[in-house]
């Protein structure tokens, strides 16, 4: 008897009893569905917060000196001059200058900015943002000291209903003109990405009463050099201070990485739960094929006595026990994707893994083979008289 | 053809030991037709399940074609069933899930014979016994004597030299046993040796040999000269 035959006798014998058929194949339907689900809703999630990070700029590298009392320091021209002897690792820099607490006001209209940052020429670059109306921070409003500023959508809808471009702002009372409009961000809201203004970094000091911290945002040539681009600000860094608390350098890919590090740990964990049902549906499996074997000893026992070999018998339990998993699992796929296409619906975000799927089906398959073999064992080992006598 | 000799069948052991058979020693030759007779409990069911090699002596060497029997692996002796005898049962014992020509191919299914030639070697023997039009129903929807010809046409399709037959009149009515009985006789008379087991005296007046067992052990072998 060949695997063909075996294959369309456990056909034919799973239809001819379907309800139990389906019960038995529900173990593993669900233990499969369910670790679909599972690693793709995981991995949604590990992408929308990954896709949240590179928005900000994988390539970006944060830096901000913190100084020790009046020893030395590092000065912009550093810090471009860094940039321009490197140009393998570091594409460009921006100085990036918080102005705390920035009131904003248009003839008797104010509000409070919470974000005002005083940058270079390269900062809309290197954040990835978009200028929608007029231009960017140039370089000669730097050098020249010139009173233009930049703004987010918010600011531009609360203040000029929308008609910005050209117009005078007050900032913390002094005045400036609205030379660039930045595309929408996030909604427009207060607080939002789009709740910020950018001016010239040489002005940005004199917005401010208090002490502003000296904070520098490079961008890296690619995501793959960010590592080693990171490195040499912070050689560079301590060659300059020689003590690393007086500076922080961080960098987003390397935040990135451990993310995916934590999800993929979580993914196996929740995968690993999962994968007990699976279990569990094998134990099932192996339950009704010895439920089986006994009602079909008679039957064992007429085959036998017609010349089967026990090879015969156990490789068409096997078989029967194989399909049946395995059927269960490709049920199981199916509605593992169709799982994670509903969990779209409720605004999750669910990749299909391909592993996940190829994986948990043959782990199935496997469960057929492993939880088949011993009902099988026992149903080739029956003695064909005491079978065929077997009411 | 099949050599007994000093055959013990015993089922437990000490004081409580029942001997199914008794030292039976029996020789069959190619071509014959021999009935066991026995009242119920007489061990000639055992007799026949050691002579088709459903079950294993506690004692005694049988010969099947000159190869001892007891020496055999579990894989060989499914091949001298498979290959060697044909079994007629009183159940029937046909498979109820699959239909009739299902049950007929599955000795050659076993065999190793091919999908197409199996169905219709099959068919062959259902014409054999008359039922060349019933493959595609299923037992149940037969009446007991076609299911009996059912399990003829199965025991007939491998083409065993040896038909094994245990009580095949045992269910059918006198006029269907009739039947049976004839299209057997009809088998031997073209070659195939064929052991048959009965308690009916009035079947075994119509075999030529006569082999009666009575606790386990042969009381009596004749053979009558007049019967063909």
């Amino acid at each position: 008897m060949n695997i063909k035959q075996a294959f369309s006798l456990a056909i034919k014998s799973l239809a001819g009893s379907k309800m139990r058929s389906f019960l038995t194949m529900l173990g593993i339907i669900i233990g499969v569905a369910a670790v679909i689900i599972i690693v793709s809703i995981v991995n949604g999630m590990t992408k929308d917060i990954i896709d949240e990070f590179e928005s900000m700029g994988a390539t970006t590298i944060t830096v901000s000196v913190r100084g020790r009392g009046g020893n030395r320091s590092v000065s912009i021209d550093d810090m471009q001059n860094l940039v321009d002897d490197n140009p393998e690792y570091l594409k460009s820099m921006t100085p990036n200058i918080t102005v705390p607490g920035a009131t904003a006001k248009n003839g008797s209209d104010n509000l409070d900015v919470s974000s005002c940052v005083g940058v270079n020429e390269y900062y809309t670059d290197i954040k990835g943002l978009v200028v929608e109306q007029g231009r960017g921070i140039e370089y000669v409003d730097c050098e020249a000291r010139l009173r233009n500023c930049v703004i987010g959508t918010y600011i531009a809808n609360e203040l000029y209903q929308g008609q910005a471009l050209g117009q005078q702002i007050r900032i913390n009372g002094q005045i400036y003109t609205i030379v660039g409009i930045l595309e929408e961000q996030a909604d427009s809201t207060e607080a939002s990405s789009d709740d910020i203004i950018i001016v010239p970094y040489t002005l940005a000091s004199r917005l401010s009463n208090s002490f502003t911290m000296g904070s520098y945002t490079f961008n890296a040539v690619s995501k793959e050099v960010a590592d080693e681009a990171q490195e040499l600000i912070d050689d560079y860094l301590l060659g300059v201070f020689s003590n690393t608390n007086a500076y922080n350098v961080s960098n987003m890919s390397s935040m990135i990485d451990s993310i995916n590090e934590m999800t993929a740990t979580m993914s196996l964990v929740l995968a690993g739960v999962a994968g007990v049902s699976l279990l569990v549906g094998g134990i099932g499996i192996m339950n009704i094929m010895l439920v089986s074997v006994t009602e079909r000893t008679r039957e064992i026992g007429i085959r036998k006595s017609l010349g089967a070999t026990p090879w015969d018998i156990m490789s068409q339990f096997v078989v029967e026990a194989i399909t049946t998993s395995c059927i269960g699992g490709v049920l199981g796929i199916l509605l593992g994707i169709g799982g994670s296409y509903a969990a779209t619906l409720f605004d999750m975000t669910a990749v299909i893994s391909v592993p996940a799927i190829l994986l948990s089906f043959s782990i199935s398959a496997m469960i057929g083979i492993a939880f088949g073999y011993f009902p099988a064992k026992k149903a080739s080992k029956l003695n064909p008289i005491d079978a065929l006598r077997y009411d | 053809m099949i050599e007994l000799k000093n055959i013990y069948k015993i089922y437990g052991d000490g004081e409580g030991e029942i001997r199914a058979l008794d030292g039976i020693s029996l020789h069959v030759s190619k071509g014959e037709f021999v009935s066991i007779v026995g009242s119920s409990g007489s061990g000639k069911s055992t007799c026949m399940n050691i002579i088709g090699c459903l079950d294993i002596p506690t004692s005694g060497e049988y010969y099947l074609n000159g190869t001892d029997v007891s020496t055999m692996t579990e894989n060989e002796l499914a091949h001298v069933r498979n290959r060697e005898l044909g079994f007629i049962f009183q159940q029937y014992n046909l498979i109820p899930k699959l239909t009739v020509r299902e049950n007929v191919e599955l000795p050659l299914l076993y065999k190793g014979v091919k999908a197409h030639e199996r169905t219709e070697l099959a068919l062959h023997a259902l014409d054999r016994v008359g039922l060349g039009d019933r493959g595609d129903k299923y037992p149940s929807q037969l009446s007991g004597g076609q299911q009996q010809r059912v399990s003829i046409a199965r025991a007939l399709a491998g083409e065993p030299p040896v038909i094994l037959a245990d009580e095949p009149t045992g269910a059918l009515d006198s006029k269907t046993g009739r039947e049976v009985l004839d299209f057997l006789k009809q088998l031997n008379r073209e070659g195939t040796t064929i052991v048959l087991i009965t308690h009916d005296n009035s079947i075994a007046a119509e075999i030529k040999r006569v082999v009666r067992i009575q606790d386990g052990r042969i009381v009596s072998d004749e053979v009558k000269e007049d019967l063909q």
